[in-house]
């Protein structure tokens, strides 16, 4: 039986603001537990929030990005619900009237294809604390630093198809947050986490299946197996004729399975009310306006720029616009060196891949963009080929200094001397009498090969120093000189 | 409006409010006559009426991003009762 799936995210974004979204206290990574975590966030008698204006700032310049419309009247409520890490026993959340209501963008598919992904909403609310479950002597360890960091949480419609599109959609968002410069969206760290609510229907239906909601996944990789795995799970007990239970369930990486965490029934009744200690939120027009003045160009319009500017794939573009600080070192490149598609080629190929292997960020590059842009020049100019320009590459990248210096020093710059490449020919073609006898009394086709391998030795003998295009013509003449030598 | 006696048991539950057996009975009656009072005012017509959700006539002030609040754990956990390596305690939770 063929089944279409449905799938829908929500993703719990943390706001990159220095305080807390209801009180004065840091937000700050990895510091001592609970130290930064003050009265309010321990949910002392007589406490009251008090909101920050940074946090709903961050909150419409997202939805200003997805085209969403801005609620210019937005209401708190409480979400109530026990759990030691949550000291209040309520978590302040916007329920009925959220700050950014229904938008949309484009998701980008491997195969350069988009589709429109709509945005139910996305509202403010406080982060909890942490339970530490190692054994305190059979109890649980509570730090409540996180309790109180800015979330913005972004619900998407239903209107994901499968793993593919699911991780597109996620890989879209980091890069419009990170733009937006809203949250670091640092997954590891938990800056971005996903909860996905799964369901499947017989193709063709379009009434939606039970559905199940998958907690917490926190890596790209991670919300792709936990799909691959939840659609198996679900289309097994469908087609032995069972019902999917309305269930939250919990991915386990190390197992890679999924497994119930809790039935939702209870669970789910949140008696949401209006909370008392908040008033209504409400923003004018003009400041919207004002922070839509702010917004950087994002990667859309900057992958749209990169095309018909640049004269750049769709894809290539979409690669290299998807990271601010890596769009904004491409132009620094093109900037350097006038060409925007070899120099597309050296990000992607060789910055992208030494980043890679040496598993660095692109801030920590040893070579800089106006460094690379000086290598590419001295290979439009003729210095040295593409072939030694990545052996000066690999020297920059180890730190010998710029191209320039390396070229001198190793002595690597092209022979584009028409002397001493006549005498590499002459020693080639001289050497290899059996292949020059061959060459003439081949066909057109086969003389191809054959002035590679002269090529090829030609090179070898110059340790692909000797300028290739004037190897070319030289070779040509001396072997059709050859030719006629044979016929007088 | 009616209610039942398993409704109010579910919504103690879930408030971590423990009733005595003895108890459920009485406050089911209690808890349907206030509801009576509800219905009083579900009967009123409301089309046009924006809903409220602060009888205070202003908006929330907001406070500009910066960190106020100095660490002050000790002070806190001087109070808890079991603390270690600065967490606090609680009874263990199995989800």
């Amino acid at each position: 039986m063929s089944w279409e799936v449905v799938i829908g995210l929500e993703v719990h974004l943390q706001l990159a603001t220095r305080s807390k979204i209801f009180s004065g206290a840091a937000t700050a990574f990895g510091a001592e537990p609970n130290t930064q975590a003050c009265a309010v966030d321990l949910a002392m008698p007589g406490m009251l929030p008090v909101l920050n204006e940074q946090a709903v700032r961050y909150a419409v310049m997202f939805g200003l990005g997805i085209g969403a419309e801005i609620g210019l009247r937005s209401v708190f409520d409480r979400k109530n619900y026990f759990y030691p890490d949550l000291p209040k026993g309520y978590q302040i959340s916007q329920f009925q009237e959220p700050i950014v209501g229904r938008g949309e963008f484009e998701i980008q598919l491997e195969d350069g294809s988009t589709r429109s992904i709509g945005i139910t909403r996305a509202h403010l609310e406080e982060d909890a604390g942490k339970s530490l479950h190692e054994d305190f002597h059979g109890m649980t360890g509570i730090d409540l630093n996180r309790a109180g960091t800015p979330l913005l949480e972004i619900v998407s419609e239903p209107d994901l198809r499968n793993a593919e599109e699911a991780v597109a959609y996620l890989k879209t968002l980091h890069s419009l947050v990170t733009y937006l410069g809203i949250s670091d969206g640092n997954m590891a760290e938990g800056s971005m986490r996903c909860d996905i609510n799964l369901s499947l229907r017989r193709a063709g239906s379009t009434t939606l299946g039970t559905r199940a909601e998958i907690k917490n996944v926190n890596s790209f990789r991670f919300v792709e197996k936990a799909i691959h795995h939840e659609i198996e799970r679900q289309a097994e007990i469908l087609e032995a004729g069972g019902q999917v239970v309305q269930e939250t369930r919990l991915y386990d990486a190390d197992r890679d399975e999924t497994r119930s965490m809790r039935s939702k029934e209870v669970a789910n009744d949140y008696r949401y009310f209006p909370e008392p200690d908040l008033l209504p939120v409400v923003i004018d027009q003009a400041w919207v306006e004002s922070i839509r003045a702010t917004l950087p160009e994002l990667p859309p319009a900057k992958r749209q720029r990169f095309v018909s500017d640049y004269g750049l794939s769709s894809y290539d573009a979409g690669v290299l616009a998807a990271n601010r600080a890596l769009a904004d070192y491409y132009e620094a490149v093109v900037e350097g060196c006038t060409d925007a598609k070899i120099a597309a080629n050296w990000v992607q190929v060789e910055l992208l891949g030494q980043l890679n292997r040496g598993e660095l960020e692109l801030g920590q590059s040893p070579v800089g963009a106006a460094a690379l842009a000086g290598l590419i020049q001295r290979i439009l100019d003729g210095s040295i080929s593409g072939k030694i320009a990545k052996q000066v590459f690999e020297a920059m990248w180890a730190g010998e200094g710029d191209a320039d210096t390396i070229i001198a020093a190793r002595g690597l710059q092209q022979v584009s001397d028409s002397g001493a490449l006549e005498a590499l020919v002459d020693e080639v073609v001289g050497g290899n009498p059996a292949q020059v006898a061959q060459y003439l009394a081949a066909d057109e086709g086969k003389r191809k090969k054959l002035v590679g391998f002269f090529v090829g030795q030609i090179m070898k003998l110059s340790k692909g120093q000797a300028n290739p295009q004037m190897v070319n013509e030289l070779l040509n003449k001396k072997l059709a000189a050859a030719g006629s030598d044979g016929e007088s | 409006m009616t209610i039942q006696q398993d409704e109010i048991e579910k919504i103690a539950e879930l408030a971590r409010i423990r009733i005595a057996p003895e108890e459920a009975a009485e406050l089911t009656s209690r808890i349907a006559n206030i509801l009576t009072l509800v219905d009083q005012l579900q009967a009123i017509d409301t089309a046009g009426v924006e809903p409220m959700a602060n009888p205070l006539d202003a908006v929330q002030r907001l406070r500009a991003d910066t960190v106020t609040e100095a660490n002050q754990r000790d002070v806190f956990q001087a109070i808890a009762p079991a603390v270690e390596n600065g967490l606090y305690l609680v009874p263990k939770v199995i989800e």
